[in-house]
């Protein structure tokens, strides 16, 4: 348990210096950092199949994606960052103290919840349960897939035509 | 032992709470649109949290990845299509700045 | 058999694509009108359905946990009706054949997702196809890629993600003492522990999440600005059926099967509701955008169904019920009237219109007759929805919140009359001096749709009956 807090004070720190840094290349970045960590904690719980995917689509794809349209678009002269870096700290400046003090606050109340957990499930599998059981879910995936495949049609391949 | 796993509950969901609060400062202080975009996948990152150790205190590990899967895929969608409208504004605007999208008021 | 309504929507895009493309770019368009005429000959008499044919075969191969009640039939009724008139609008208003394919594929995806929302009974299952209807729904406002409905589709993202969140976290918290996602093991858990604090916030999370993606009045910052500025035949959808299914079917299908109406929740959305019926027609009364003043009317009318499910006896919820319907229809036929309108005059802000009803008459009446039944003008259908709803209210002994939707009445009767009168009454313009009427495509679904209007109001005691009643018959009260 040591171990854990140690890793989830690691993520909100991540998640932290996503938010916060100045550069949003560096937010990206800190971004895949954060899903490293969450993989790792992931794994951790005994989910290892969720951490790959986690890694993999998270750390990977969705970074990648990130990184990928930020330096299309190449934001701001010199001059602005400068400008904008001081907006920034300003408007930023309250989240560590409320983020310190909130996680000081609720760690030190205990709070028991009287909960009554269901009993441990039968099928262990994540593969059979994911085929057999939720087939509506990886249908649904499937449709979702086809419609962000449009959605890069649409777009993205016909912005290139108004470009030109 | 049931008490015992639910003891585990507290501390994680402290740290899910610290996420989403940061997420949500992050949507509502920031001035760029994809630091908007970039607060929405913090937000993501803790609801994943919380549904791992979730599975991981009932003992449903199984369902909960299988949850955490399709979710995992349904994020890279709609992030890619979100990107594709910033994209989008971008080409339109030449900027990234969130008071571009200020003049309609609700 | 209900998986060959997700099923359908869903082969035909693949098919269209992969094989047939240079053919389905014509046909697909027909193929589409065929689904929704299919949707709802089904919806109406679900005991037509062939049995033998190959995609029942088909969709017997898959395993889905699916469930139709009388609710069901009535979505699935309009998810028919607004797909056909949407098909008709976007032949009459996309004119380049390639965008009109990918339009037609990305409707038939969403309409797949609209009917997996409507049947399915699973509470992640319910999550993963509002989110195949939203990312629909993003491109789909997007689609003509200006400025406006670029910030409207930016908007709608955000906010509909912050939505999906609240209540994928409320899923979580809901799974500590469920075990299962499914209704029934949520639902049979809930009876032991609905008081514990926790659960508690779950299911307010889950009630807050479902309101934003409804547009309800503290959370409705999205929907004006996405309604306005998304295509003519998009706004019909998403006004008609999108947040409709995606936010009040969903709203009505949790509280009434998986978390059960508990008063806490009662009051939450009796007071949501009257809170979006007046402030939304306040704000309704101050536009001068055509489009823009019916989003907040969509707005304020979605309040009156959450505030007969709020009332929680069986004549509330068969007047909510009954509302969706209603509001469907003559919003639907609102908005194809926007569309007519700013096709025709190139133009949407009221002050440069007046005196259209002349020189557009179909279009003039029609949008009367969708506005008193707006109004709750009687005998249009509006007016019984509304009526149940009040007396539903007054009998369940909240008369504040009859006295409000009485009063909400007057107000949508005063601007839907300011717009009338902006409109369509008066002088008309020197420079719309040439305008005609809009083409086939526009009238043919503003005839269906006032017909429809006109005829479920005559026939309400036939529905009342046979239709309503029953509907409200499943809850036990």
């Amino acid at each position: 348990m040591f171990l854990n807090i140690i890793i989830l004070v690691a993520l909100v720190l991540a998640s932290l210096w996503t938010v916060m840094t100045r550069s949003l290349l560096r937010s990206g970045i800190g971004l895949a950092l954060t899903s490293v960590i969450l993989a790792i904690i992931m794994f951790r719980l005994a989910s290892p199949l969720a951490a790959v995917f986690e890694l993999s689509v998270c750390a990977g794809l969705i970074s990648v994606l990130f990184v990928s349209v930020i330096s299309l678009t190449q934001p701001y002269s010199q001059k602005e960052i400068i400008e904008r870096m001081k907006l920034m700290l300003v408007r930023f400046r309250l989240l560590p103290f409320i983020i310190l003090g909130l996680g000081l606050i609720l760690l030190l109340i205990k709070v028991n919840f009287d909960l009554i957990l269901p009993i441990p499930e039968t099928e262990r599998n994540v593969r059979n349960l994911l085929w057999n059981f939720r087939q509506l879910d990886l249908f649904g995936q499937i449709i979702i897939l086809l419609a962000g495949a449009f959605a890069v049609v649409i777009l993205f391949k016909e912005m290139r035509k108004n470009v030109r | 032992m049931y008490a015992e796993s639910l003891q585990l509950l507290w501390p994680f969901l402290v740290f899910v709470l610290m996420l989403l609060v940061i997420g949500i400062y992050c949507l509502f202080a920031t001035l760029n649109l994809i630091r908007a975009l970039i607060g929405v996948e913090i937000l993501i990152k803790a609801v994943t949290l919380l549904l791992i150790v979730v599975g991981y205190i009932t003992d449903h590990v199984a369902l909960t990845q299988a949850l955490v899967i399709t979710l995992i895929v349904i994020e890279a969608v709609v992030m890619a299509v979100s990107v594709g409208v910033v994209l989008g504004i971008h080409t339109h605007k030449n900027s990234l700045d969130i008071r571009n999208i200020r003049n309609m008021k609700g | 058999m209900y998986s060959a309504l997700i099923l359908k929507p869903f082969f035909c895009v693949l098919i269209m694509n992969m094989f047939l493309k240079g053919w389905a770019k014509k046909t697909a368009l027909w193929v589409a009108l065929l689904l929704s005429v299919a949707q709802i000959i089904f919806a109406i008499f679900p005991e037509t359905y062939h049995q033998s044919s190959f995609i029942y075969v088909i969709s017997n191969f898959f395993k889905f946990d699916l469930a139709a009640d009388n609710i069901t039939r009535v979505l699935l009724l309009c998810i028919g009706i607004v797909f056909f008139v949407t098909i008709i609008l976007a032949k009459q208003m996309i004119k380049d054949d390639d965008r009109r394919f990918n339009f037609i594929n990305l409707l038939l995806i969403i309409v797949s997702g609209l009917n997996g929302v409507v049947l399915v009974t699973d509470i992640f299952s319910l999550y993963v196809f509002l989110e195949i209807v939203a990312v629909g729904s993003f491109v789909l406002i997007a689609f003509n890629k200006e400025m406006l409905a670029l910030e409207g589709a930016f908007k709608y993202i955000i906010l509909s993600s912050v939505a999906s969140i609240m209540m994928l976290t409320a899923i979580a918290l809901l799974l500590l003492v469920s075990g299962s996602t499914s209704f029934s093991a949520i639902s049979a858990s809930l009876l032991y522990s609905t008081y514990n604090p926790l659960i508690m916030i779950a299911m307010i999370t889950f009630i807050c999440g479902l309101f934003i993606k409804a547009g309800l009045m503290p959370f409705h910052g999205w929907l004006p600005d996405a309604y306005t500025a998304a295509p003519g035949p998009v706004s019909v959808l998403l006004a008609g059926v999108v947040t409709k299914t995606v936010g009040v079917y969903t709203l009505m299908r949790i509280v009434i099967s998986v978390f059960g109406l508990y008063l806490p929740i009662q009051k939450i959305l009796m007071f949501v509701g009257a809170s979006s019926i007046i402030f939304a027609a306040l704000a309704a009364l101050g536009q001068t955008d055509f489009k823009r003043m019916l989003s907040f009317s969509s707005i304020s009318q979605v309040g009156y169904i959450v505030l007969g499910l709020g009332c929680g006896t069986t004549l509330g919820i068969a007047g909510a019920l009954f509302h969706l319907f209603n509001h469907t229809i003559f919003k639907s036929l609102l908005f194809v009237n926007a569309a007519t309108v700013e096709a025709q005059a190139g133009t949407r802000d009221m002050q440069k219109l007046g005196g259209l009803s002349a020189k557009m008459p179909i279009t003039g009446f029609s949008s009367v007759l969708a506005s008193l039944s707006a109004a709750g003008i009687p005998p249009l259908a509006g007016f019984w929805s509304k009526l149940i709803i009040v007396i539903a209210l007054w009998l369940s002994g909240n008369y504040i919140y009859a006295i409000i939707a009485v009063m909400g009445s007057v107000l949508t009767l005063a601007y839907f009359l300011s717009l009338q009168r902006m409109v369509f009454f008066g002088k008309l313009r020197e420079d719309l001096m040439n305008i005609k009427e809009g083409g086939l495509g526009f009238m043919i679904p503003t005839v269906l749709l006032a017909v429809i209007t006109v005829g479920a109001g005559l026939a309400f005691p036939y529905l009342l009956n046979t239709f309503i009643l029953p509907v409200s018959s499943i809850f036990g009260g």
